[in-house]
């Protein structure tokens, strides 16, 4: 009798637990097919249809790629990399205080600083470079400043986001240990704190290097200097050719940082 | 001296993990403090040196009353009081040296010790400890290269030089195999003794207690259950500490202790 | 009397260290001298900045309400769709991709195409489909379904080629089919970490779909594009406090489904 009471209960559960997958993965379908009809509302399908022969177009216009254009492309280059290096370096500085703020086991308060810190990790996060940029041209004028502070700004998020998270993973007996023997809050944080999370913060900030390279070729297309700009002006007098080299320069710069990267990391651990 | 009075701690508004306790250690004298997991020794020590705050009572070193410091007083203090951990908790991505040198923070200004510019006397003295502790020749390797017996040494080291007046040892030997732990133990013992020292010793191991302590507490349910002489800890005690158990085989065994000098030596 | 100085374990020789350093300053002069700035120009601009912070605190949705609307409206649509078309399209290509299971040249066209995507940025991908396929909502959709494919198809192919080949082997000694062999075999152990990074995914999608509108190809980022060109800044304002919050609430839903899944 118990045991039949059980599998009915059991039997009930399951199946209400089934029902309750289906449903979710149904919603998705309905869901999908409801953006797909919204999205597609006012697309001219006679483009769509005609993309094929417009590619095919396009690529007997972007090739042979103008090799001999590169030659005006190394100071492009040179502002690109200046503008992922000393960005990433502008967000590494102003992340660091602010990855502390942001962790639980370091912020001197949780219920007034910690949220804003965390709203400025957020905020950053889920702005683009690119509308930092458009945003930052317009206030200081086209040029790689603008492009350096965009890039800044966007690193914040990502690196204060990794760096809180790894503080709040620390050893918190060394941490008690070094504040027992009369240390400050400061020289806690120096002994205790920054020993333990080095190898983490240095891998983050090259891996958010190696992001920040890519996202800077683009940049020059809201006119914040670096390669993008010769890209945009290009795309402008549509010199395909040009732009073909240009494309093949971006793809060799970010296969170039992501080998660094990789065996800068691989060093560090 | 080391005077307890009424010490009680609860957190928040949770129940009281240590309810009414008072005693004294006069200066030199080690104490054990036993009693089962959960009875408040871990609070108990953390209270003295404010890693935790007291809810009630009065802790007072010497003539200063621990308990009613401000928390920037405190740090004053703390250098005066060395503490031993049970998972060692040396920084272990800094080497030997430096978690010597650890010991000294609360002497110095914050750029000295960011720069790592400690005084000749801390650095003579620091080389005199990892002597003592037998890890001179390891001064140099980061902590996390140690074995578990070295890193407790290095901790011992640290707390030494801090030059403390009373030492506070939680679980020293809880993560050492029990030759290690014996080492260890003989070694904390005869430091306290050469400088003098007083030392309250958070231990579960009841033999090992009973070997090197001068006088054990036992707390049970946050209250002093029992307050005496190591042989006069009998099975009642224990039973009334711990709770219904064979205590037979709980005694310590000197022929074994005496073979590891030996071979210590 | 015993001297001592702090080990380095990271580049322990000091001639290398004071190298490393040297390098790192010279760099550092250089790179910051190389930045020509427009004093007067900047100086200008601060007035502008200050407008930008009050409208970021004092938003106005009002203004351009309808353009707000149906940006996001429309960044979200296509999110879900390239999202969801994506992930679909992630599992031949990643399987593809991965060593262990597929023939070599579906391997290596499947391999380029999902390194060719990875290392090209989202915003060249759109403009080259927005010429292909105009302006509008159907070209992101496809810019955001082509990152979507690099991004899970690598993971999905890493996670496979990991997979205990012992595993499998197993299996494929009982006989079983291909399709059999990676239903029962692959799939269990793939599946939830697959669904983790489907909503981080998700959640980045939306958020390049509010940057390829500046190059045309629909969603939010035309709109937010216009304000900024018009220094309406307390539209853009408006704009940004509105990703920000999908953002947050697309990561707290994730977090939500992820636990709830396991």
């Amino acid at each position: 009798m118990g045991e039949l009471e059980q599998k009915l209960v059991w039997e009930s559960h399951t199946r209400r637990k089934a029902w309750t997958v289906w449903g979710f993965w149904f919603s998705i379908v309905l869901l999908t097919v409801f953006c797909w009809l919204e999205m597609t509302e006012d697309t001219i399908w006679f483009f769509v249809y005609d993309a094929p022969v417009q590619a095919a177009d396009l690529i007997d216009r972007m090739f042979p790629p103008e090799w001999l254009y590169i030659n005006k492309l190394y100071k492009a280059l040179w502002d690109t990399l200046n503008i992922a290096t000393l960005g990433t370096l502008l967000g590494v500085i102003l992340a660091f205080p602010v990855a502390f703020l942001a962790a639980r086991n370091t912020t001197p308060s949780t219920k007034f600083v910690r949220p804003i810190a965390l709203f400025i990790i957020a905020s950053s996060r889920s702005i683009n470079s690119l509308i930092w940029a458009l945003l930052l041209v317009t206030i200081l004028g086209p040029g790689i400043l603008a492009g350096i502070i965009a890039i800044g700004l966007r690193s914040i998020g990502f690196v204060a986001k990794l760096l809180y998270e790894s503080i709040e993973e620390i050893n918190s007996t060394s941490v008690e240990a070094i504040e027992s023997t009369g240390a400050s809050r400061f020289q806690t944080i120096a002994y205790a704190i920054i020993p333990q999370i080095l190898p983490a913060f240095l891998s983050i900030t090259i891996f958010r290097w190696d992001i920040n390279i890519r996202e800077s070729t683009i940049l020059g297309l809201v006119g914040a200097g670096g390669i993008g700009l010769f890209l945009s002006s290009s795309l402008n007098v549509l010199a395909w050719p040009q732009v073909t080299l240009i494309i093949l320069v971006i793809l060799a710069t970010v296969v170039v940082s992501e080998y660094i990267s990789a065996r800068v990391r691989s060093l560090l651990i | 001296m080391l005077k307890i009075e009424h010490l009680k701690k609860r957190y928040k508004s949770g129940p009281w993990v240590l309810k009414d306790i008072s005693f004294e250690v006069p200066d030199g004298e080690i104490v054990g403090l036993i009693g089962p997991s959960g009875a408040g020794k871990s609070t108990m020590i953390r209270c003295v040196n404010r890693l935790i705050d007291p809810s009630e009572g009065n802790i007072q070193l010497d003539d200063v009353s621990l308990s009613s410091l401000s928390s920037s007083k405190i740090r004053e203090q703390r250098r005066h009081i060395g503490m031993i951990f049970q998972e060692y908790a040396l920084v272990e991505r800094l080497s030997v040296m430096e978690n010597v040198l650890s010991g000294r923070l609360g002497y110095l200004s914050f750029w000295r010790s960011f720069l790592r510019r400690y005084p000749q006397e801390d650095i003579d003295n620091a080389f005199e400890y990892l002597d003592r502790v037998g890890l001179i020749d390891h001064a140099n390797k980061r902590a996390d290269e140690l074995s578990g017996g070295q890193r407790q040494r290095v901790g011992i080291a640290r707390a030494l030089a801090q030059d403390p007046r009373l030492l506070l040892v939680d679980e020293p030997t809880a993560s050492l195999d029990p030759k290690t732990s014996r080492q260890i133990m003989r070694l904390i013992q005869s430091i306290c003794r050469e400088k003098a020292l007083s030392a309250i010793i958070n231990i579960h191991d009841v033999p090992l207690a009973m070997q090197f302590v001068d006088r054990i507490i036992g707390l049970q349910g946050g209250e002093v259950v029992f307050d005496g002489k190591p042989d006069e800890l009998t099975e009642d005690v224990l039973t009334r500490i711990y709770g219904d158990e064979d205590w037979t085989d709980v005694k310590p065994d000197d022929e074994d202790d005496e073979q590891e000098s030996e071979e210590a030596a | 009397m015993r001297t001592w100085q702090r080990p380095h374990y990271l580049v322990p020789d000091k001639r290398w260290r004071i190298a490393l350093w040297i390098a790192f300053f010279l760099y550092l002069i250089v790179g910051i001298g190389s930045i020509e700035v427009n004093w007067q120009r900047v100086y200008e601009g601060l007035e502008r900045g200050g407008r930008f912070i009050e409208g970021f605190l004092n938003p106005n949705f009002t203004r351009r309400a309808a353009d707000i609307y149906s940006g996001i409206y429309e960044s979200l649509t296509m999110t879900v769709t390239s999202t969801v078309v994506g992930i679909l399209l992630s599992i031949p290509f990643g399987m593809g991709a991965a060593r262990n299971i597929s023939p070599k040249p579906i391997y290596l066209f499947c391999r380029s195409f999902i390194a060719v995507s990875r290392s090209m940025q989202e915003v060249i991908v759109a403009i080259f489909l927005v010429a292909l396929f105009g302006f509008g909502a159907f070209a992101g959709f496809l810019t955001l379904t082509y990152a979507t494919i690099g991004f899970l198809g690598k993971l999905l192919a890493e996670e496979i080629e990991e997979i205990d080949k012992k595993q499998l082997e197993a299996i494929a000694s009982t006989g079983a089919s291909w399709l059999q062999r990676m239903h029962i075999a692959i799939w269990p152990q793939v599946m939830p970490r697959m669904i983790g990074l489907s909503f981080y995914r998700f959640d980045i999608n939306f958020r390049e779909s509010a940057v390829i509108g500046i190059v045309g190809a629909g969603g939010i980022g035309a709109t937010l594009n216009t304000s900024i060109d018009r220094y309406e800044y307390d539209s853009a304002g408006a704009v940004l406090i509105l990703i920000i919050l999908i953002v947050l609430a697309c990561e707290y839903l994730s977090g939500w489904i992820r636990k709830w899944v396991s």
